[in-house]
């Protein structure tokens, strides 16, 4: 099946109306000075495992209808496309936003493939603003093996423990897949509930918190039914993949346009030091690569919305092409600024921390580049 | 680049069924001369002839010059030549000779030469019966093109024109030059003008067309010299001293980042089934099936099939810059990937034709003359050739100083 896909990658009106509010929200309110006092506030290395963010910014999100947006219809939310959660997610890369709104999107492509009663409720609670995270990768990070080292006990509680949950601290519920002697489920735990504990990881991004989550005996709402995780997921896994990448492009914009400021009015030798090549190509080059990243996630996130069949395989290319942008635009931004990109003070190693930490999340780009090298190599005639 | 709609107007949607069915019909086939990989190496008459024939007969049909007003001889239409463009490609038709004509010389007459100039030169240059070369690089002015020395002294209602142009693609060929030079010595760029000048008329009477052999061992780039051509005032482009204004209209139609879409027909040199089709990564994927690899085949290779994949995917993403750079609701700056287009396009190209001789290995040894050569050879004529593209039409260096001033604001390193 070839779905066709708007020439507009699905931006319409609505899609870019919410797109230019939600620049205009973080302008006003998620400068990088900002960003830095709130938390950046500690600087040794050993510090403690820390969750910084700002919960009315979040109540205001919520108001704003964000976590609406994308919410199909049956569940009391809008039914925009996944585009516009991409926009969104673009948005909130280019201010490092600290907030669940990408675990939360991400646990809601899940629920929404689910197609369960019991997932479309949560959805309901997610459009209204419930912070929800998701647990579906394994130690690397990759979201192919679905198998977590959680169980379903005979009396529908979930023991065992899962890791890497993004902003794990700042959601009130997890949808996490489990094993059974039936197969892989997907289900729904309340992270306040008995039997459920965080343990904080030591992250390097200061934008966002981690945690390992321990059950004993929790309380667990089936989602998905054992033996439905794969399918699920997979289905998922496109606009998973698109919110990220779009997370790390915005977050390479930035990165790109703070250091062409800088190259600007920068003097050395009596000139900016932008009028340097082995400054100024660079940066070209960086340039170049935000724009492959960002086509590719948007045509694959049109390709989700239109339910074409290799939704995923597009997917896969913006992730590796966005990670490796991500790596690339982090280290020109830090090198370019010189003496000063070193340090705790300049803004650059907040967004350089958050796109180190994207890259890898969720397979980095050779990760994604195997997979397809499964798919077109080895399929093609 | 012209906005394209999100949606084929009716208008768009009736043309496009046109082609459609007359390409169907018409497809030229393929001639008994071999044709170069492209336009811009051909040397053989007979191939050009046939070319020529190729173009004619799409013009005549409606497929070149489309969004030209019909007085010039175009088809009258809005945005159609980028649909037939998709069908000329779809349809794998062969490349179209007069390339220089149709992408450069064509819009830079169009916007600047006066009516009667317009009218006489434009539909046989649309039509391919007469070849256009460009005369802009000299010895001394290659990046730094404002350089010009090449001199046109007033003399009444003509001018007298010496000079020396170097790399003049399909000069051997060419009915006419667009020429840019100086008229003035005082001032570097407010001193240079434009005009077209018939150049094959002229040959051996104040022109000289001489062969310069490029490192493949092919021809189709010349050096012209003039000494004492006389060209009419009638054939300067817009004001005396306005040359590098004129200048930029070729150059940016020339980087595809200009207002006129440039017809361009599938470009290829070969029918699919004999040939390979460099560039493409497909291509690749199936040359790295037949190459061995210690009880396996090169395909198996997960370095290469790393490299394969990144390959692709930039493909991918070029041409999905190529559908944003339309909807301008998502681009920052709308010159960020028109400016983009011949640089990322002909490092891909370059790229893809690289990873062909690690494909092969040793075998990448042999040329298009020797017959065990893997894909006859072609790939290495391709890696060779992309260098044509990565320097010709403002080298990369000079696309990323265009980039990072124009579109970053980055200071300029003139
Ligand atoms: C296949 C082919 C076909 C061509 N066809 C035509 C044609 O039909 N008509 C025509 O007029 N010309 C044509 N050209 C000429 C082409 O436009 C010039 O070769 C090109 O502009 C470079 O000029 P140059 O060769 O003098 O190199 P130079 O300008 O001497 O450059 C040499 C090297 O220095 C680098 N360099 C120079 N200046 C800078 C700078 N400011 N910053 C960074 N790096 C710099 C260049 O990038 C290059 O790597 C053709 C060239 C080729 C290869």
């Amino acid at each position: 099946m070839s779905t066709k896909q708007p020439d507009n990658f699905g931006f319409g009106e609505d899609e870019t109306m919410l797109r230019d509010s939600a620049r205009k929200f973080f302008t006003d309110n998620c400068g990088a000075d900002k960003l830095h006092a709130l938390v950046a506030g500690d600087f040794n290395p050993h510090r403690e495992s820390e969750c910084n963010w700002d919960r009315d910014l979040w109540r205001q999100v919520v108001e704003l209808g964000w976590t609406a947006a994308c919410i199909p219809e049956r569940a009391a939310g809008i039914g925009m496309p996944r585009v516009a959660a991409v926009a969104l997610a673009e948005e909130a890369g280019r201010v490092a936003f600290p907030s669940p709104l990408l675990a939360t999107f991400m646990a809601s492509f899940v629920l929404e493939a689910c197609h369960t009663a019991a997932a479309d409720q949560m959805l309901e609670a997610i459009a209204m603003g419930k912070p929800v995270t998701l647990a579906i990768a394994d130690i690397a990070g990759s979201p192919e093996e679905v198998e977590t080292d959680v169980r379903v006990g005979a009396d529908g509680c979930l023991s065992g423990s899962v890791c890497l949950v993004q902003d794990a601290r700042k959601c009130d519920a997890l949808v996490v897949s489990a094993g059974s002697e039936t197969g892989t489920g997907l289900y729904l735990v309340d992270l306040g509930a008995e039997g459920v504990e965080i343990v904080p990881d030591h992250i390097i991004d200061l934008t966002r918190d981690q945690a390992s989550i321990r059950f004993d005996g929790a309380a667990a709402i089936e989602v998905g039914a054992p033996g439905s995780a794969k399918a699920v997921v997979e289905a998922a896994l496109p606009a998973i993949l698109c919110v990220l990448s779009a997370d790390m492009v915005g977050a390479g914009e930035w990165l790109l346009q703070t250091t062409v400021e800088y190259a600007r009015t920068r003097i050395q030798f009596d000139r900016p030091i932008g009028f340097f090549q082995a400054v100024k190509h660079p940066l070209v080059n960086v340039m170049i690569e935000i724009d492959d990243a960002r086509s590719l996630t948007y045509n694959a996130a049109c390709a989700a919305d239109v339910g074409a069949d290799h939704a995923l395989r597009l997917a896969r290319m913006a992730k590796s092409r966005a990670s490796d942008m991500a790596v690339f635009s982090a280290s020109r931004a830090v090198q370019f600024h010189g003496g000063i990109g070193f340090t705790w003070e300049c803004y650059v190693h907040l967004f350089f921390k958050r796109q180190m930490h994207s890259q890898t999340l969720l397979g980095d780009g050779r990760h994604h580049r195997h997979l397809l090298a499964e798919e077109l190599i080895s399929s093609a005639a | 680049m012209a906005q394209a709609q999100h949606t084929d107007t009716a208008e768009q949607n009736e043309f496009r069924a046109y082609c459609r069915e007359w390409l169907e019909n018409n497809h030229p086939g393929w001639p008994d001369v071999p044709l170069p990989q492209g336009a811009l190496e051909l040397s053989d008459p007979a191939a050009l002839e046939w070319l020529q024939g190729w173009q004619k007969s799409a013009f005549e049909a409606g497929l070149i010059g489309c969004d030209y007003p019909s007085e010039v001889g175009g088809g009258g239409r809005e945005n159609c030549q980028l649909i037939a463009n998709e069908e000329m490609l779809a349809a794998r038709t062969p490349y179209l000779p007069n390339l220089i004509g149709l992408g450069m010389a064509a819009p830079t007459v169009f916007f600047h030469a006066r009516d009667s100039v317009k009218q006489d030169l434009l539909p046989k240059l649309f039509s391919g019966e007469e070849i256009w070369c460009q005369g802009f690089s000299e010895p001394g002015a290659g990046s730094d093109l404002a350089n010009q020395q090449t001199f046109a002294r007033r003399d009444g209602d003509n001018w007298v024109i010496n000079g020396h142009k170097v790399w003049t693609t399909l000069a051997h060929f060419a009915s006419w030059m667009i020429l840019l030079c100086r008229t003035d010595k005082e001032d570097k760029y407010n001193g240079l003008s434009y005009f077209v000048v018939p150049i094959k008329e002229a040959l051996g009477k104040g022109v000289t067309v001489r062969p310069l052999i490029k490192l493949t061992g092919e021809t189709g780039f010349n050096e012209v010299l003039f000494d004492d051509l006389i060209v009419p005032d009638e054939y300067r482009l817009d004001e005396v001293g306005a040359g590098w204004k004129v200048a930029m209209t070729t150059l940016s139609h020339e980087r595809g980042a200009g207002p006129m879409v440039t017809p361009a027909s599938g470009g290829m040199s070969t029918k699919e089934e004999s040939g390979v089709s460099t560039g493409s990564p497909a291509s690749l994927i199936a040359l790295a099936k037949t190459q061995a690899r210690g009880g396996k085949t090169a395909a198996d290779d997960p370095l290469l099939r790393d490299e394969i994949v990144k390959l692709i995917i930039r493909r991918q993403a070029f041409r999905q810059n190529e559908r944003r750079a339309r909807v301008s609701a998502l681009t920052d700056h709308p010159m960020r990937i028109p400016l983009q287009n011949k640089l990322v396009s002909s490092e891909l190209n370059q790229d893809v034709a690289q990873l062909a001789y690690q494909i092969q290995g040793a075998a990448s040894s042999l040329s298009v003359a020797d017959e065990r050569a893997p894909d006859g050879g072609q790939w290495q004529l391709a890696y060779m050739n992309s260098f044509g593209i990565t320097i010709a039409a403002g080298t990369n260096e000079v696309q990323r100083n265009i980039l990072g001033e124009r579109v970053l604001g980055l200071p300029k390193s003139k």
